[in-house]
């Protein structure tokens, strides 16, 4: 293992806030890169101000949120109605490979920090912008939340129980399929750049990158009419296929059958009680014309049973099924301790809690974040003086004029 | 723009993923790269998944496996045979990329791992997208969208407390999977691209999915919190303010809000309420300035909420959202997909991509472009393969094998 190295001499200048910029500048930062956040105390990132916080007490350095996607990054609080802070800016722009903002359309332009004025003080600059709704286009100005932008993708009529309206999928469903999005581009762009020399500027759409998510869905309206129906978690090719109460409070298993064979198996499972003889169940179309009744006796056995206990028994047979796991079950789970999901670090306001770790595990360079995420402005003097030359005194100067808030 | 020159044109993928692994390649051959679909003689399985083109299966017809495998191209290979793992180590010689979908230890067993394709191709960056990883105590559980998701975490949290948590009716958790996968295979291509060594990656679809729980573990690990299922509401402080409403033509997303953030919105909206005549006094001398979204209870949703949703009843889904543009309160319609087909402003940025399927006399409109770069069109151009469709180029033209041979290969059931 060489740590880090990927990214070993990359640097970014992340003026993103909120989950998709900062995630994928994070990413950049776990494998390397060195990664300067630049903020504001007046315009602070929304999830400065979002819970959850450390120890239920609120704080601009204390929500876990915010934390776990800016961890390993140096905090650059600037306050950009001076215009000296605004000088500070283009000399990051200038130190920087990559440029990431997320900010409404023409926010970047009124600094004067739009792609056309980086080339000037970095002509093979990569900058990304993410936004909603992508940088033209009418709705570009558009103001929302990640559930608005969730509902505009159209995922607000994907998540229903059958027999009640629309319930909508959690919190901002779009915003991490961004994340990905937007980290491919930069190394996309960082390869471009490799090869001819050339920069490049990107404009990502949160709402139009996450919409091949439902792909099949655009597709089958179109061949065959259809719109995705509300099918609970019933799937056209399975039975028993859902979500079952298990012994406990509020504690939940699946169970996904497809197969003769698998339900076969299933049955051997639950001890071959005698509706499981009921010709009503014989085959998968049986089974599917006749789920209420058997989603009802499913769930009969699974509800005098620990949902561990019946995830064991299937999957020892073979059947497909897991615990419906909460936030506790995710901090326990074996699987993901191996994988080393978690890492403690000490955060200077807050002190040690948990970060969480992308999905892939590389074989020859590792990659999580060095350090906790930074208090906002935590690094002002060592990224003026260190990484920007700027002298003590010039700093000292800079502070008295509020370049720093 | 350069049209010549793309993201990864001059590198190759080598996809020999199933259902669980198709975007992955889906994406990288979007950046440019070649993207060699290997499958089984007879063709992949995920070609009999539906829904179907009119309805029909076929193994050109099934939805899924089109839209995840656009733009590729198509071999036939058998890895049973020792023949036919000869023609895929000679393929991995020339290969950037390789992608598998495999339960964890199938490759190794037939000498087609990672180490083996290393001495092969010391370059190559090999990647695995399998439900919980190559390694520990979940690696060889039986899986499916739903298991996946229910490991995830984010099932847990979609749906009404009280009742079954609820997975997204449209299977997602490969899809995260598939993406987490093509951004794990770039930071490993970059490497190489430094290094001149490639590397193996191993991906947890169960993991990528657990991405979208955003701040709910962090909950447990500050505050051992576990969030609750709160369906159409939204938590603030010890309240849950609603956030969906019904309107004359569907749902809209809809956000009580005051402060820096929404009193200017709010504002605007009641006002336009007013000169409908669905005000009162009591809204109009409602102080949106100091509504504060954390001091929310039951008594001021009740004599809140219903104007709302009064005034919402008497328009559309699009009358509300122009209303949104410019008086910027925070709405949103939910869209069908009906709905994102029409949209003005996705056909404004040339958002869709229509691409003939001409052997089944079909046109279908594809999601288009995940980002618009200045200098590199996302490349889509091609329907998916028919099975096999390359045999002779690749095998041919740059395997050099001849026509006779492919045949013969074609008859022993190599390919």
């Amino acid at each position: 293992m060489e740590g880090s190295s990927v990214f070993e001499d990359l640097k970014v200048a992340d003026f993103s806030t909120s989950v998709v910029g900062p995630s994928a500048a994070r990413l950049l930062g776990d494998y390397g890169a060195t990664v300067v956040k630049i903020e504001s105390q007046t315009h602070t990132d929304a999830l400065r101000v979002t819970a959850p916080y450390m120890g239920r007490k609120a704080g601009i350095n204390r929500s876990g949120y915010f934390n776990n996607f800016n961890a390993g990054k140096y905090s650059l609080s600037l306050n950009m109605r001076v215009p000296k802070a605004l000088e500070i800016a283009k000399k990051l722009v200038q130190w920087a490979d990559v440029v990431v903002e997320t900010f409404r359309p023409g926010v970047m332009r009124g600094w004067g920090l739009h792609y056309e004025e980086l080339l000037k003080i970095k002509p093979d600059v990569i900058m990304i912008s993410s936004s909603m709704s992508g940088q033209s286009g009418p709705y570009r100005d558009y103001r929302g939340f990640g559930q608005h932008g969730a509902a505009l993708a159209g995922w607000g009529t994907t998540v229903a129980y059958p027999d009640d309206d629309a319930v909508v999928p959690f919190a901002a469903y779009t915003d991490y399929i961004g994340t990905r999005y937007v980290a491919i581009a930069i190394i996309a762009a960082l390869e471009y750049r490799r090869r001819t020399g050339k920069g490049q500027y990107i404009d990502n759409s949160q709402v139009e990158c996450s919409i091949d998510f439902l792909a099949t869905g655009v597709l089958d309206y179109q061949a065959n009419g259809r719109l995705p129906e509300r099918l609970g978690n019933r799937d056209p090719s399975s039975a028993p296929h859902g979500a079952y109460r298990c012994q406990g409070e509020d504690r939940w298993c699946v169970i996904a059958v497809s197969t003769h064979e698998e339900w076969q198996k299933f049955c051997t499972v639950i001890g071959r009680p005698p509706w499981t003889k009921d010709p009503r169940f014989n085959t998968l179309s049986d089974r599917k014309k006749n789920e209420d009744d058997l989603d009802r006796l499913v769930e009969r056995w699974t509800a005098n049973h620990a949902p561990e206990e019946v995830v064991e028994r299937m999957q020892k047979e073979g059947i497909a099924a897991a615990v419906v796991a909460n936030s506790k079950d995710l901090a326990e789970d074996p699987q993901l301790l191996h994988r080393r999901h978690y890492d403690l670090l000490t955060h200077s306001e807050i002190g040690p809690h948990h970060y969480e770790n992308f999905a892939f595990r590389l074989s020859k360079t590792s990659g999580s974040p060095r350090t906790a995420a930074p208090c906002l402005g935590e690094h002002n003097a060592s990224v003026c003086t260190e990484i920007l030359g700027v002298s003590d005194e010039e700093f000292i100067q800079l502070l008295a004029e509020g370049v720093f808030e | 723009m350069d049209t010549d020159e793309s993201f990864l044109s001059p590198y190759r993928v080598l996809d020999l993923t199933d259902e669980k692994g198709y975007l992955c390649g889906k994406i990288l051959g979007g950046l440019g790269a070649e993207v060699i679909k290997i499958e089984p003689p007879g063709g992949d399985k995920g070609r009999t998944i539906g829904p179907f083109i009119d309805d029909k299966p076929g193994p050109n017809r099934s939805l899924f496996w089109t839209a995840f495998n656009v733009g590729k191209k198509s071999v036939t290979l058998n890895l049973m045979t020792e023949e036919g793992k000869k023609i895929f180590r000679k393929l991995v010689v020339s290969a950037d990329f390789v992608v598998e979908s495999f339960n964890p230890g199938f490759l190794n067993e037939r000498g087609l791992g990672y180490e083996d394709l290393s001495k092969i191709n010391p370059g190559v960056v090999m990647t695995s997208i399998t439900p919980y990883g190559q390694t520990g105590p979940y690696r060889d559980f039986h899986a499916a969208d739903i298991v996946c998701w229910a490991s995830s975490g984010y099932m847990w949290l979609c749906g009404i407390t009280g009742r079954a948590p609820l997975r997204i009716s449209i299977p997602q958790a490969y899809l995260h999977g598939g993406a987490e996968a093509a951004m794990g295979s770039m930071v490993a291509f970059w490497y190489r691209q430094k290094r001149g060594e490639g590397q193996h990656v191993d991906v947890s679809i169960a993991e990528s999915a657990m991405w979208e729980c955003l701040g709910a573990y962090a909950s447990w690990d500050m505050n051992q919190e576990i969030f609750q299922r709160l369906g159409s509401f939204r938590a603030y402080g010890a309240y849950k303010i609603r956030f969906m409403y019904p309107c004359k033509d569907g749902y809209v997303i809809f956000l009580l809000l005051g402060g820096h953030i929404g009193a200017r919105g709010q504002k605007a909206l009641a006002e336009w309420m007013d000169k409908e005549g669905m005000s009162n006094e009591f809204l109009r001398n409602f102080d949106w300035e100091t509504f504060d979204a954390a001091t929310y209870n039951d008594e001021m949703a009740r004599k809140l909420e219903p104007f709302f949703e009064r005034f919402f009843m008497t328009k559309t889904k699009d009358e509300l959202f122009q209303g949104a543009l410019k008086m910027q309160y925070l709405l949103a319609p939910v869209n069908t997909i009906q709905d994102l087909l029409k949209n003005p402003h996705l056909a404004a940025r040339d958002f869709w991509v229509n691409i003939d399927h001409p052997e089944l006399n079909v046109h279908l409109t594809y999601p288009g472009a995940p980002f618009k770069s200045n200098r590199v069109s996302w490349r889509m151009n091609r329907r998916a393969p028919r099975v096999g469709e390359h045999n002779e180029e690749i095998y041919g033209k740059d395997l050099g094998f001849s026509d006779r041979e492919i045949e013969a290969l074609g008859r022993a059931g190599e390919i």
